[in-house]
């Protein structure tokens, strides 16, 4: 290799153009982060990378829509997974873009803060010496003396809230206003991270359950007792507050008229809860939109339905299966599908699978639900013997009969498969000496979204902020003027210009107020 | 009067609304036509001979008399259709069981998004002398009503349990405020696009009534700087607020609230474009209509497009989401 770099008097090796050292490199990187071009293009892309994430189900959104996306599309799910295009605002590309505008953010904000502080402290700058040439300016002579004229212009400057250089030159006046402008301005931009703050904070130390309560039915705040349980991060079990709570009745409002008959206006769980074992028994009406809050912990009604209470007998006259089953409205009227599984009855495993009539109708030979009151309850089912999959271990959704192993049981003729249909108190035997299932009365079920959301004060505290350092940096006007009088042969000759630093202002309009106010005066 | 009568009221005014500004379009279009004469009298005027020029001067002044007539036939026709969209409206409100804000379903944000167009434009006008938009928002207003009224009309029911909160008066008015005011920026700046790409061709005719460049600028920039706080307001405060009481999560990542925050971010993009160094002017323009567009895809194409969202008002159905429970 070269001997030059060995001799230490040698001249420093000549540096091709875009050449940089490490440290020269790291500061290109950090100039161009924290400039303005780039923060817009990372704000565009952020825009740009939360799209799919509306057009595509969510796993942490919509559990149950995402499964079914991906069932449809089976050449573009293994893809989109790998993407992470099922959990776009959890995905190491999205916080990429994130972490970087805050990194940038902070980059900007910090230095102006520093500027800022300055700034106020600082007297408004000198008059150029040459008004005319900023680009708002206005001249006008008068038969008043420069003194006059200058104490005029403090006067009036002070009056509308401009600072006023204590040492002007000769001649000038030098005042500035607006200093709140930049404050709202800092204000806003550090508020984003107070809300980035309180956001972090419910999602790492929350956590949002769910669960499906028959009315009736106790609930006490333990995860085992939850459908749906998701923590946060850093959760732990014990945040849970020990409360319990029994919904005791439920009330549906329906409508009887106009074009939604038959869907609910309105509903509301009568509860009793007690806060802590033991304690007080206290009684709320849950609502939507009327949460109930717990100690730290929200609850909310979100749903209901019906649940029909049905007893299974086997082929042996036991009773093999009592109580109410949940099933799932598809609709706003309450047309509900479900599925029942026996998997203790004998000689073999009995399934049902099928759908329940608040209001049953025959229209035309055809079943038909009218109305989501349970006016004339109907269940409708269709029954399975065999292996349900369910002594494997392996988990299977109550929604769903696996009927790999499976048969339906045909029925006696015409039909493929069997179809009982019952209204409450109604038994049918099933064919072959399988049993008997009798439909006993139907119960409504609510679900109870339980949810701990730490920091969500935090978070509104910062947007709110955030609103107000907005207006201020929005509304506020920050601007320079400058006032220079000369006396002459013909009498006084003042030149007054504006600098507006918003960039929103009409500084001619400002100038010409200016002027006719200062002519206007002495009369 | 009945709730059906009301009904029938709203279902007219509607209808009438839209024909008065039709012909406040019409007039409109007039006043531009009538410009256009102007200019060639004046062409004539300082080319011709002497026999024309006496003749041409009172010309001048008959067209003058003419274009400033139906330009404010035009505006007072604005304003007469205003009045009867917000009788619309009101009486929309009134046929409902119980009586309700008049903003519970597509059909009826569409109806009252439109009204605050044109109420804006109205109300802004005199102050930033925005007189030469009138055909632009009058165009839009009446093609977005027709929209509604083809495509969106529902008939009128009682409100969701979802949407049966004070929030929806607070949440939704600052939104559709703050969607009147975008829309009307959106307007202005595509004017300055336009405008802008004329160059230095003469401004004669209809372009010699828009402001110059800078003033479309700055008002455009005045335009936006109301709407930002107040969509702020809207989809960052209210918006969470309501849906935590709601839907248990004050933000869920809903297709909605995904492309209201998309939204805010490429205003957001358009307030900061507008003070930094060669992103002034064009793009920043360009970036307003961006905005304006993600805005309407929020209001109506989001709802084609995602069949998850809990912002659907079609139906009262449950939202049950993420029921899956398991054996165990």
């Amino acid at each position: 290799m070269t001997t030059t770099a060995a001799k230490p008097s040698a001249p420093a090796p000549e540096r091709r153009s875009g050449e940089l050292t490490l440290r020269e490199l790291l500061r290109w990187c950090w100039r161009q982060l924290t400039s303005m071009r780039i923060a817009l293009i990372l704000l565009l892309l952020l825009a740009l990378a939360a799209v799919p994430g509306s057009l595509v189900p969510q796993e942490r959104v919509d559990a149950l829509k995402a499964g079914q996306w991906k069932d449809q599309h089976e050449t573009l799910t293994p893809i989109y997974e790998k993407l992470g295009i099922f959990n776009v605002y959890g995905s190491p590309w999205f916080a990429a873009i994130y972490i970087l505008l805050v990194v940038s953010l902070v980059g900007c904000i910090v230095p102006r803060t520093f500027v800022y502080w300055r700034n106020l402290r600082a007297e408004p700058p000198a008059a150029p010496r040459n008004l005319t040439r900023l680009p708002s300016h206005a001249t006008y002579g008068t038969t008043e003396s420069a003194d006059v004229v200058l104490e005029r212009a403090r006067t009036l400057l002070r009056r509308k809230r401009y600072r006023l250089r204590k040492d002007a030159a000769e001649g000038t006046v030098s005042a500035e206003r607006g200093f709140l402008r930049e404050l709202g301005n800092l204000v806003f931009h550090l508020a984003v991270l107070v809300v980035l703050v309180g956001f972090a904070t419910g999602t790492l130390l929350g956590y949002k359950g769910g669960v499906i309560l028959v009315t009736g039915t106790p609930f006490s705040n333990t995860p085992t007792q939850y459908d749906d349980f998701v923590p946060g991060s850093l959760f732990r079990a014990g945040q849970l507050d020990p409360f319990r709570f029994t919904v005791d009745d439920f009330d549906v409002d329906w409508l009887t008229s106009g074009p939604r008959t038959g869907m609910a206006r309105g509903f509301q769980a009568h509860m009793e809860y007690q806060s802590e074992p033991g304690g007080e028994e206290k009684k709320y009406d849950l609502r939507v939109n009327h949460p109930l809050t717990i100690g730290d912990t929200d609850l909310f009604l979100i749903g209901h339905g019906y649940a029909p209470v049905v007893t299974v007998r086997d082929g042996e006259g036991r009773v093999v299966y009592d109580g109410p089953t949940v099933f799932l409205p598809q609709g706003p009227d309450l047309f509900s599908f479900g599925v029942i599984k026996v998997p203790d009855a004998k000689p073999g495993q009995l399934g049902f699978e099928g759908f329940f009539y608040p209001t049953f109708a025959n229209v035309n030979g055809d079943p038909v639900n009218l109305n989501g009151d349970d006016l004339n309850p109907a269940l409708s089912l269709n029954v399975w013997t065999g292996d349900l999959g369910l002594d494997g271990g392996a988990s299977q959704s109550v929604y769903v009969l696996d009927k790999a192993n499976a048969t339906a049981l045909p029925a006696k003729k015409g039909m493929e498969t069997l179809r009982v249909d019952l209204a409450p108190g109604d038994t049918a035997q099933l064919p072959n000496g399988l049993g008997s299932i009798t439909f006993d009365r139907v119960e409504s079920w609510q679900r109870i979204q339980i949810s701990q959301t730490p920091g969500k004060g935090i978070a509104l505290l910062g947007v709110v902020l955030a609103l107000l350092g907005l207006m201020g940096s929005l509304f506020i006007r920050s601007r320079r003027v400058w006032l220079r009088v000369s006396e002459g042969p013909d009498g006084t000759l003042v030149e007054i210009a504006a600098l507006d630093r918003s960039g929103g202002a009409d500084t001619d309009a400002v100038l010409s107020d200016l002027v006719a106010d200062l002519q206007e005066e002495p009369r | 009067m009945t709730d059906a009568a009301w009904a029938t009221l709203s279902n007219q005014a509607v209808a009438a609304a839209a024909v008065v500004y039709f012909l406040a379009l019409l007039a409109y279009v007039v006043e531009w036509a009538s410009l256009r004469q102007v200019d060639r009298s004046r062409v004539l005027a300082g080319s011709g001979g002497p026999d024309v020029e006496p003749t041409s001067e009172v010309d001048v002044e008959k067209h003058r008399d003419r274009v400033a007539m139906f330009g404010r036939l035009g505006l007072l026709l604005t304003a007469l259709a205003v009045v009867i969209h917000f009788v619309a409206l009101f009486s929309r409100g009134m046929s409902a069981d119980p009586n309700r804000v008049p903003w519970g379903n597509m059909y009826e944000f569409t109806l009252a998004g439109t009204f605050v167009v044109a109420a804006l434009f109205l109300a802004m006008g005199r102050r930033y002398a925005l007189d030469w938009l009138g055909p632009v928002v009058v165009t839009f207003v009446l093609a977005l009503l027709m929209v509604a009224v083809v495509w969106l009309y529902d008939p009128v029911g009682p409100l969701p349990e979802a949407l049966n909160s004070y929030w929806l008066v607070i949440h939704v008015v600052s939104a559709i405020t703050a969607t009147g005011a975008f829309t009307l920026g959106g307007m202005t700046s595509a004017t300055y696009l336009i405008k802008r790409r004329r160059g230095d061709k003469p401004q004669t005719g209809l372009w010699a009534r828009v402001p110059s460049l800078e003033k479309l600028d700055l008002m455009s920039y005045r335009i936006h700087a109301f709407a930002f706080p107040v969509w702020t307001f809207a989809v960052l405060i209210t918006g969470p607020i309501w849906a935590h009481q709601a839907w248990s999560s004050y933000w869920n990542w809903d297709p909605k609230e995904v492309w209201a925050f998309i939204t805010w971010v490429v205003y957001a993009a358009y307030l900061h474009a507008r003070t930094t160094a060669g992103w002034r002017g064009r793009n920043a323009a360009i970036l307003a209509l961006v905005g304006t567009a993600t805005l309407w895809f929020n209001f109506i194409g989001i709802n084609y497009f995602s069949s998850s969202s809990q912002h659907s008002y079609a139906g009262a159905s449950a939202p049950i989401s993420q029921l899956d429970r398991l054996d165990r």
